[in-house]
Parts: C-alpha cells; sequence; structure tokens
C-alpha cells in the first residue's frame, strides 16, 4: 500500500490543483487498492471510526454510490444527505448547512452542487477534509482521476498519447478535468463537438481544437465521448440529438481513424445510439465499465490521502 | 457650525473655470467668493498646503437601496459614505422598493435626503416599476426632482417603448442613461471568455454590451434626443460610443473604477465580490476603458455603488447578487490612473465632478463665484488600508477590501457645512 506521508492536499476541489507528482501518486495509490474490491471479504479497516458525509445537492446515481462502496469498504462511517436547494429557496444558505455539518465533527464531506465553485466555498465553512464530486462546469476530479487510471492500466504510460475528447466541452466539468489531467501527464488532449458546444478559450486549458470529428480521432489513443443534453434553459444548443448522432457520434466508421487497439470511453450515463451507437458502446474497444470499476479504487485513494493529511 | 472658510495654499484644479494652479479660496456663508481674496478678519482657515481643491465630486450612479432594503444601506448612510470618499452629491438609481416611478416615491427620497450629509439626485424610472412596459411620468417626477430616467439594472428591450422615452424625456430636459444589455445574451454570470471556460461559469459576451450600446445610438440619432450609457465596460462599447460622437450623436457614457481596475482574472477564486452586472471584463477592455477616460470617449466616473449584506454574497457564485460599493474607493483607483499618468489631475476632474454635473444639467462641479460651497479636498499621497471595520456604507461588499490605497478626501463641504475630514 502506498504511503500517504507525501500527499499534501487536505481538499480535492480539482485536478488544477494537483501536481504531475501528485496525480502519479494518487493513482499508485488507487492502483494497490483495487485488489480490495475483488477479495471474497471486501473490507479493510484503515479508515474505520471515520465519519464521511456525502453532501450531494444535484441528483446523483454512480457517483454518489461509488464514493459510498468505497468509504464502506475502508470501513468508514456514511451518511447521505440531499438538501434541496436553489436560487429561489430561502431555506438554509450553502454556508449555513457547511457549519452545521461541521459541528458534528465529519472527518471527510464529499459534495455534489450545480454551482461551479461550491465546493471551495464549502471548504472555508468547516474544518472537515472536502472532496469535489463534481461542480457546475467546473471540475470532476475523481472522475478525471478514473479515466487517467483506466488509460494507464491499458497503456502504461500517460505520457505521449493523444486524447480525443469529443461532444458537449461547454458544460462538462469531466472535460476540463480531462483536458487538465491528461495535459499535466504528459499527453495531448484533441476536442470537438459542435461549435454550440465548444466554450471560448478552451485551448487555454491546454487542449487542441479540432475542426472536423475525423481530425480529432484519427491515430488517437482514446476516444473519450462526453454526454449530451441537447435543451438547456432554453439556449438551441442542438437542433436534434438525432442530428448530433448522425453528424458528431462515434460510428464504427469514425472509430477505425483511430489506433486499432484505441480505448473507447465515457463517462456515463451514456445516450445509447447518440454519443456512441450501442455496437461501438459494448464493443471490444469500450472500457466502460473499467471506468467504473477503477471509479471505486480512485475514490478509495483519494478518502485514504485527505487523511493522511489531517 | 461655520459656514465661511478660507481654505489656503492648495492647489485649486476647477476644469470649469480653466484653474489650476496654487491659491487661496474664500468661501462667505456657503457660498464660493472666489480666488486672490485677501483672508477676512473671523473667517477660519483651513490649510490646504499640499492638497489638490476641486469642485465637489458627483456620482452619477449608485444604489441607496431606499426604500425598500435598508438592511443594505439607507440614503443616509449612503449618503455618508458619499462624504467620506469625497462626494457632495449623488444620483440615485431608481430600481428600489418600490421602485421610484412616480412623484410620490421621488419625494419621498427628496424628503429623506433633507437628513443626508450630501445631495442626493433622484432618478426616476423609464417604465412603471421598470417592467419595461408603459412610459412612467416623467413631467410629474421631474417637478418632484428627478434629474434623468434609467431602468437601470432591467435594461429595455422593447425599441420602441425605449425610442419613445429618448422623444418624451427631451421634453423635460431629461437625460435617459441606458444600461445597455442585450437581455438574451446576457444569462451568464461573468465575461464570457478563457476564464470563464476554466472555471466553469456562464459567460456574458462583450457583444451583449455591444448590440444594445449601438441601439442607443442608432435611437439617438433617430430622435435627436440625448442618451447616457451606463458602466461601459467593453472595447467594442466604446468604438461605436466613439465613432457616434464622431459624427454629433448626443450620447454621453460613464464607466466604473472596477472596469479599468480589474479584469475578470479578479474572478478566479469565485469571490462573490468580483461578480456585477456588466461584469469584469478582458485585459484589452480595460486597456481600451483607460484609453477612452483619456481622450473623452467616456465622459464621466460612476461608481454604481450597489450595496449587498453577506445575505446576497455569501452565497455561492452563480446565486449570488450583482454589484459592489464603490463610494470610498473611487477617488483611490481613479487618482491610481494619474499616477500610471494616464490621465492629468484635471482630467480626473473632469469626469468625477465637472462632466457629471454637465450630463445632470446640475448647478454644481465648479467652484466659479457664487456657486454653492461644494467642495472637495484630496491628499493625492495619503495611504490607507480599505479595511472592513472603517467600510463607512452599510455593506462591506468589495473586492478593495484590505487593500492598501493611495490617495483620499481628506475635506468635504457641502454649502460650505463640512460632512468628512480628516485634517486635524
Amino acid at each position: 500500500m502506498a504511503s500517504g506521508s507525501t500527499f499534501a492536499h487536505r481538499h480535492i476541489l480539482g485536478l488544477e490543483q494537483l501536481s504531475r507528482e501528485d496525480i502519479s501518486h494518487i493513482l499508485a495509490t488507487a492502483d494497490s487498492f483495487k485488489e480490495i474490491s475483488t477479495r471474497s471479504i471486501k473490507k479493510v479497516p484503515t479508515l474505520r471510526g471515520h465519519t464521511i458525509i456525502n453532501l450531494f445537492f444535484e441528483p446523483s446515481t454512480r457517483t454518489r454510490l461509488s464514493f459510498e462502496v468505497a468509504a464502506k469498504r475502508m470501513s468508514a462511517d456514511t451518511f447521505n444527505i440531499s438538501p434541496s436547494t436553489s436560487s429561489t429557496t430561502k431555506g438554509e444558505t450553502l454556508a449555513d448547512t457547511a457549519r452545521n455539518i461541521s459541528a458534528m465533527h465529519p472527518d471527510i464531506i464529499i459534495i455534489r452542487h450545480a454551482c461551479s465553485g461550491a465546493p471551495l466555498l464549502l471548504s472555508r465553512c468547516v474544518k472537515a477534509a472536502v472532496i469535489n464530486a463534481g461542480d457546475g462546469a467546473h471540475e470532476h476530479p475523481s472522475q478525471g482521476l478514473l479515466d487517467l487510471m483506466t488509460v494507464k492500466e491499458r497503456r502504461t504510460t500517460l505520457s505521449g498519447l493523444k486524447i480525443a475528447l469529443i461532444g458537449d466541452i461547454a458544460h462538462s466539468r469531466v472535460a476540463r478535468s480531462d483536458i487538465i489531467g491528461f495535459t499535466r501527464m504528459g499527453s495531448a488532449v484533441h476536442v470537438y463537438g459542435p461549435s454550440t458546444l465548444i466554450p471560448k478559450g478552451i485551448d487555454q486549458l491546454g487542449a487542441t481544437l479540432c475542426t472536423s470529428l475525423e481530425e480529432a480521432v484519427r491515430d488517437a489513443d482514446v476516444v473519450m465521448t462526453l454526454r449530451i443534453q441537447h435543451e438547456r434553459q432554453n439556449d438551441p444548443l442542438l437542433p436534434s440529438l438525432r442530428e448530433y448522432a448522425r453528424q458528431f457520434g462515434i460510428s464504427g466508421r469514425i472509430l477505425s481513424l483511430a489506433k486499432p487497439d484505441a480505448l473507447v470511453m465515457h463517462p456515463g450515463p451514456v445516450n445509447r445510439g447518440v454519443e456512441l451507437p450501442p455496437e461501438v458502446a459494448d464493443g471490444p474497444q469500450s472500457v466502460i465499465l473499467d471506468q467504473v470499476t477503477n471509479g471505486v479504487a480512485v475514490r478509495m485513494a483519494l478518502l485514504y490521502l485527505v487523511m493522511g493529511t489531517s | 457650525m461655520s459656514a465661511s472658510w478660507y481654505i489656503k495654499n492648495g492647489r485649486i484644479i476647477d476644469p470649469a473655470n480653466d484653474i489650476d494652479r496654487i491659491a487661496d479660496l474664500l468661501v462667505i456663508d456657503g457660498r464660493i467668493v472666489g480666488t486672490d481674496q485677501p483672508a477676512p478678519a473671523d473667517v477660519p482657515e483651513i490649510d490646504a498646503h499640499g492638497l489638490w481643491v476641486v469642485p465637489g465630486l458627483i456620482d452619477m450612479h449608485v444604489h441607496l437601496r431606499e426604500p425598500g432594503e435598508e438592511y443594505k444601506e439607507d440614503i443616509v448612510s449612503g449618503a455618508r459614505a458619499a462624504a467620506a470618499g469625497g462626494f457632495t452629491g449623488v444620483a440615485c438609481m431608481p430600481n428600489t422598493r418600490p421602485v421610484n416611478d412616480c412623484a410620490a416615491v421621488t419625494a419621498m427620497i427628496v424628503a429623506r435626503a433633507a437628513e443626508a450629509a450630501v445631495r442626493v439626485y433622484p432618478v426616476g424610472a423609464i417604465s412603471l416599476g421598470c417592467e419595461g412596459k408603459r412610459l412612467a411620468e416623467f413631467g410629474e417626477m421631474r417637478h418632484a426632482g428627478i434629474v434623468a430616467v434609467s431602468d437601470d439594472g432591467r435594461p429595455v428591450r422593447d425599441s420602441q417603448l425605449m425610442r419613445r422615452a429618448l422623444e418624451y424625456a427631451s421634453d423635460f430636459g431629461l437625460p435617459v442613461i441606458s444600461h445597455s444589455e442585450e437581455a438574451a445574451l446576457s444569462t451568464g454570470v461573468m465575461h464570457e471568455g478563457p476564464v470563464s471556460t476554466r472555471l466553469g461559469l456562464k459567460g456574458i459576451p462583450a457583444a451583449a454590451e455591444a448590440i444594445m450600446v449601438y441601439r442607443e445610438i442608432a435611437l439617438a440619432e433617430l430622435t435627436g434626443a440625448r442618451v447616457h450609457i451606463a458602466h461601459v465596460s467593453t472595447a467594442m462599447a466604446i468604438e461605436l460610443i466613439r465613432a457616434a460622437k464622431g459624427r454629433g450623436v448626443r450620447v454621453s457614457a460613464e464607466t466604473a473604477p472596477h472596469y479599468f481596475t480589474l479584469t475578470d482574472e479578479a474572478v478566479l477564486g469565485y469571490d462573490t465580490n468580483t461578480k456585477m452586472n456588466p461584469p469584469l471584463r478582458s485585459a484589452s477592455d480595460r486597456e481600451a476603458i483607460r484609453q477612452a477616460l483619456a481622450d473623452g470617449t467616456l465622459d464621466a466616473i460612476a461608481t454604481d455603488h450597489a450595496p449587498h449584506s453577506i445575505l446576497e454574497k455569501e452565497v455561492e457564485f452563480d446565486w449570488a447578487a450583482n454589484g459592489i460599493i464603490g463610494l470610498e474607493t473611487a477617488l483611490p483607483l481613479t487618482l491610481a490612473l494619474v499616477r500610471d499618468r494616464v490621465i492629468a489631475e484635471r482630467r480626473l476632474v473632469e469626469l468625477l465632478a465637472t462632466a457629471p454635473a454637465s450630463i445632470l444639467g446640475l448647478a454644481s462641479g465648479t467652484l466659479s463665484p457664487g456657486a454653492a460651497a461644494d467642495i472637495t479636498v484630496i491628499d493625492p499621497q495619503r495611504q490607507f488600508v480599505y479595511a472592513a471595520d472603517q467600510v463607512v456604507s452599510k455593506s462591506r461588499n468589495s473586492p478593495f477590501l484590505d487593500q492598501s490605497l493611495q490617495g483620499r478626501a481628506v475635506l468635504t463641504m457641502v454649502d460650505g457645512t463640512i460632512r468628512h475630514s480628516l485634517l486635524v
């Protein structure tokens, strides 16, 4: 098991704050934890007596479950709360909620929130370690890390690869964490999608903006697709999902432009037949379920490492 | 309290009278007598050696929150903050609760202003409730005391309503102040660009401002009426205003200190005290604004003083209220432009006093003999830390909190009565 002694981060708010060494350390730790999930008794006492609160302001099935499975396999006590808040409900503010939770002395708070920057606000109001489980269109660091882990397992290295990131970059926190993570580890991220879903200045995050799907996918080591929501608050982003599938979906023909053993990835949930046709999503190159498995290991590592800094 | 003073040895800067020299200024019974007068016996002296003596500063764009949101600010507390910042007059925007859209609300503000430390000039609404549907009664409000009309905070969407407002306001000599933003493009929370992409925050493109600024220019051209563009934030809007002025359109414009001081990079860290509308823009926009202040494309500096409590600001960035307080930091931030050699001293006085008074048709903004003795004395060297416990406004929502600033008003006088003094 890797040592937590060289890990200096109290909170995991984004990959932006993590160095290449930090990321390698997290991935090595996750790798060592992965085996626990294959045992018949899937539990180690590492975080026994620690209290972990899942504070999910936005609906989430898989990320919340993954964090909860990770925590329970480390023997932590977990509690899930899903406060309903919005800008209009005159309820408790995030700061108030945070101070109340903090008064119960939790060790780690995992937060999912629709507003970018909410985990940072939380971290300023509590004594516990804060892990961002996705904030607005900002970051989703544990997803970025599990994507790195999945690619590293199959490619053995994270440097010198071509990652094609396809779809809704504008509204995707996964896109930002992936761009930061893969570029920091020495790979090139090529992004492509309809112009309505490409935000200004994405190249300044380190990505290369492509002008066609073929250009993005050609000779790629990884084809990462992002989930599409074709309507957002009356913003006419796309005419239809049908058209998206035909113009921007990863067909077998498009995938054949990538390296023969290129990995097909998706943070889920997949709109089957939209971002990926079923034969690609379930095909031999798909590692979508590996991503889910690795998610538990990465989250175990994060819980372990932030506790090591307390 | 005495309203007669002999202000000695100050650098008197009065652009309206083309004065910039060391001289003495005599005030008798709240009125300016003039420079180079002998010191009368029994008139107290103020030693202004090393200081600037200028016409009282006018902030043509503030939100005083009264009536309706007195927990953020009220007319008396806002006026106190104004005096502390060197302002002898402020024009307060109508988006209160209720909106200042009728003579009764205007009269209430005028009555409350009688107790205020500085002159308060109400701005009436363009439309009832600032809802953009029906014109408010400009004539009645004019008689009750408004100096301009604006739907600030809720840009007028309907171009026909805006056209009629310009035409009708001209009958009463009222400028129309436009908050220029195209609504459908302005649903974000910060400037759209690489920083908003990095932060994952929804952007407001510069085009949102430029589109509406051009509409106002086109309508001013169509009607021959006068339009004033509030809080200009983009290089694109400046280009449009410059071109319009060049062909004689009756357009004037202001910007706020944060737009020539900060950029969207200040939002990194999600500090809600960097959230305002229009948003902090790019470095090239900031540079264009500084240039436009120097070359006259922008006529005035106004603060858009917008007090909010922690209830509106200690929340998620997306949900935080727009706006920052500005009355106590405008002068030092503008003095930084003088130190950076962007503008000269005289231009500072034009931007903060002469021009706003002229745009609003006020008698102040000058040290002419016979004028009311509204005077600000500035120490351009004086350093201070803008600490939270020193803030005079009721609210503390400023991105400049705890910063060390240079230059401030050391004396503010209205009608010859001292309203703020740091002179011993």
